[in-house]
């Protein structure tokens, strides 16, 4: 069996991180699997913990009345689920299901941010990582907003 | 420059505004024509329209064109029923670069080195109707990969489910080995695959960047987006390829409607090698 240390410094999100830094930020950390359909994250509910998603595919949801589940965006292996552990009130926002079966890595985000908060170079090196990340995200839901493919996108 | 009459002989709704035509010549012999080429389609009365062939130059049988309702004329080309007959005139512009495909003999040094294909991996990548002028490279890409072998990426962004065009191609082509992956900017009940947008999948493709080529064909935006999102996990500018649109009206480089910098889109174009418009493509104005 791999040592989880090694599955979180393979993951993209942490890829690079120096030996020791890998060692806490496992430290945090366990390994979990999801059925398909099972809920890694539910709106509202405390953000603590955080998903570094290795195989499967999980659909960030909201829930809409008459609706149903309304699936925002997809995440795969290589990808991260659940940001609202970084910062107050620390509370998800949206539900983040399993479509297939899924394995991740669970890290503990109060756990993380304490280790951060005594460690800033342990803090900057994981900030800039989260930040790339959530600008990409940024980024492409600003270009999905363009509907690219809507009326101006060609006649053929 | 007169277009050619051709009877429609079959025609399929894609989704509720795009349609595929399939056409033969009332009079004249097939027409030979190269994956990523176009046709300026006559709706006689109203109008031309540049359409791309999106058949396979080796398939024989109709020529195919999937027309999206934009406007008066394209609206007209979407509904001509079977047995109508509209005008053909082409087919004009470069076409996508594919080694061991139609044109691997041909030299032509003005558009870079890049070959789909060559012995890396080919990586298709469109973004709604862009699939039309990509499905002929394609067919040719699958037909190369059953005689040679090599991996072929097909990965389809699209506004919703039900804008997917080609269902049944992309399903024949993962059932034939490709690497099949679509996605949609906006989920529908039912709907199972990917959510996000189109450059979100190849990070996760599994091809080789090193020595995989591209060829990209969508609205402008996510070409560029698509471009850099390549270029940035590691393939060479210069083995990827974009499908470019403008207001195409003669097709043989006369009347100057579609110029693009110093380019004329229907001679220098349509597909051309991302290197060499990268630039342009940046350029307000355009």
């Amino acid at each position: 069996m791999r040592e989880l240390a090694e599955l979180v410094a393979e993951h993209p999100l942490l890829a690079g991180l120096p030996g020791d830094a890998v060692t806490r930020v496992a430290g945090c950390a366990r390994n979990v699997t999801f059925g398909a359909g099972d809920l890694l994250l539910a709106e509202g509910d405390a953000a603590d913990t955080f998903y570094l998603v290795r195989r499967g595919r999980v659909a960030i949801e909201v829930h809409a009345p008459g609706r149903g589940p309304i699936m925002i965006e997809t995440v795969g292996p290589g990808g991260t689920v659940g940001w609202s552990w970084l910062v107050p009130p620390y509370r998800w926002q949206f539900d983040a299901r399993a479509m297939v079966p899924v394995g991740a890595i669970a890290v503990d985000g109060a756990c993380l941010r304490d280790k951060a908060e005594v460690d800033p170079v342990l803090g900057y090196a994981l900030m800039t990582r989260v930040v790339a990340v959530l600008l990409e995200r940024l980024q492409m839901t600003r270009v999905r907003l363009l509907d690219l493919y809507g009326a101006g996108g060609g006649a053929g | 420059m007169t277009p050619v009459p051709y009877r429609v002989v079959g025609r399929r709704d894609e989704t509720g505004d795009v349609t595929t035509l399939s056409l033969s010549p009332v009079t004249d012999d097939p027409m030979t024509f190269l994956p990523g080429q176009f046709n300026m389609l006559t709706a006689f009365g109203l109008g031309e329209a540049a359409i791309s062939v999106s058949g396979a130059p080796r398939r024989g049988g109709p020529l195919e064109h999937t027309v999206r309702d934009v406007g008066p004329v394209t609206h007209a080309l979407c509904r001509a029923r079977i047995g109508a007959v509209i005008g053909v005139r082409g087919p004009f512009g470069t076409d996508w670069r594919i080694e061991g495909g139609p044109t691997a003999v041909e030299s032509r040094s003005t558009l870079g080195s890049g070959t789909a294909g060559g012995p890396g991996d080919a990586v298709v990548v469109a973004g709604g109707i862009g699939l039309a002028p990509l499905r002929g490279a394609v067919h040719e890409l699958m037909a190369r990969r059953e005689r040679e072998g090599g991996r072929v990426f097909v990965i389809v962004g699209a506004r919703e489910p039900s804008q997917v065009i080609y269902r049944d191609d992309l399903e024949r082509w993962a059932g034939a080995g490709a690497e099949v992956a679509v996605t949609v900017d906006v989920s529908a009940p039912g709907w199972t695959g990917h959510v996000g947008l189109v450059t979100s999948l190849l990070g996760d493709a599994g091809f080789d960047p090193a020595e995989a080529t591209a060829l990209v064909c969508g609205p402008e935006i996510m070409m560029r987006f698509t471009a850099r999102a390549l270029i940035d996990s590691g393939v060479g500018s210069g083995r990827i390829q974009v499908s470019l649109e403008r207001n195409m009206q003669c097709g043989v480089a006369w009347c100057g409607h579609c110029q693009y910098g110093p380019l004329l889109l229907c001679r220098d174009g349509p597909v051309l090698p991302y290197d060499k418009v990268a630039r342009l493509m940046t350029q307000r104005g355009r």
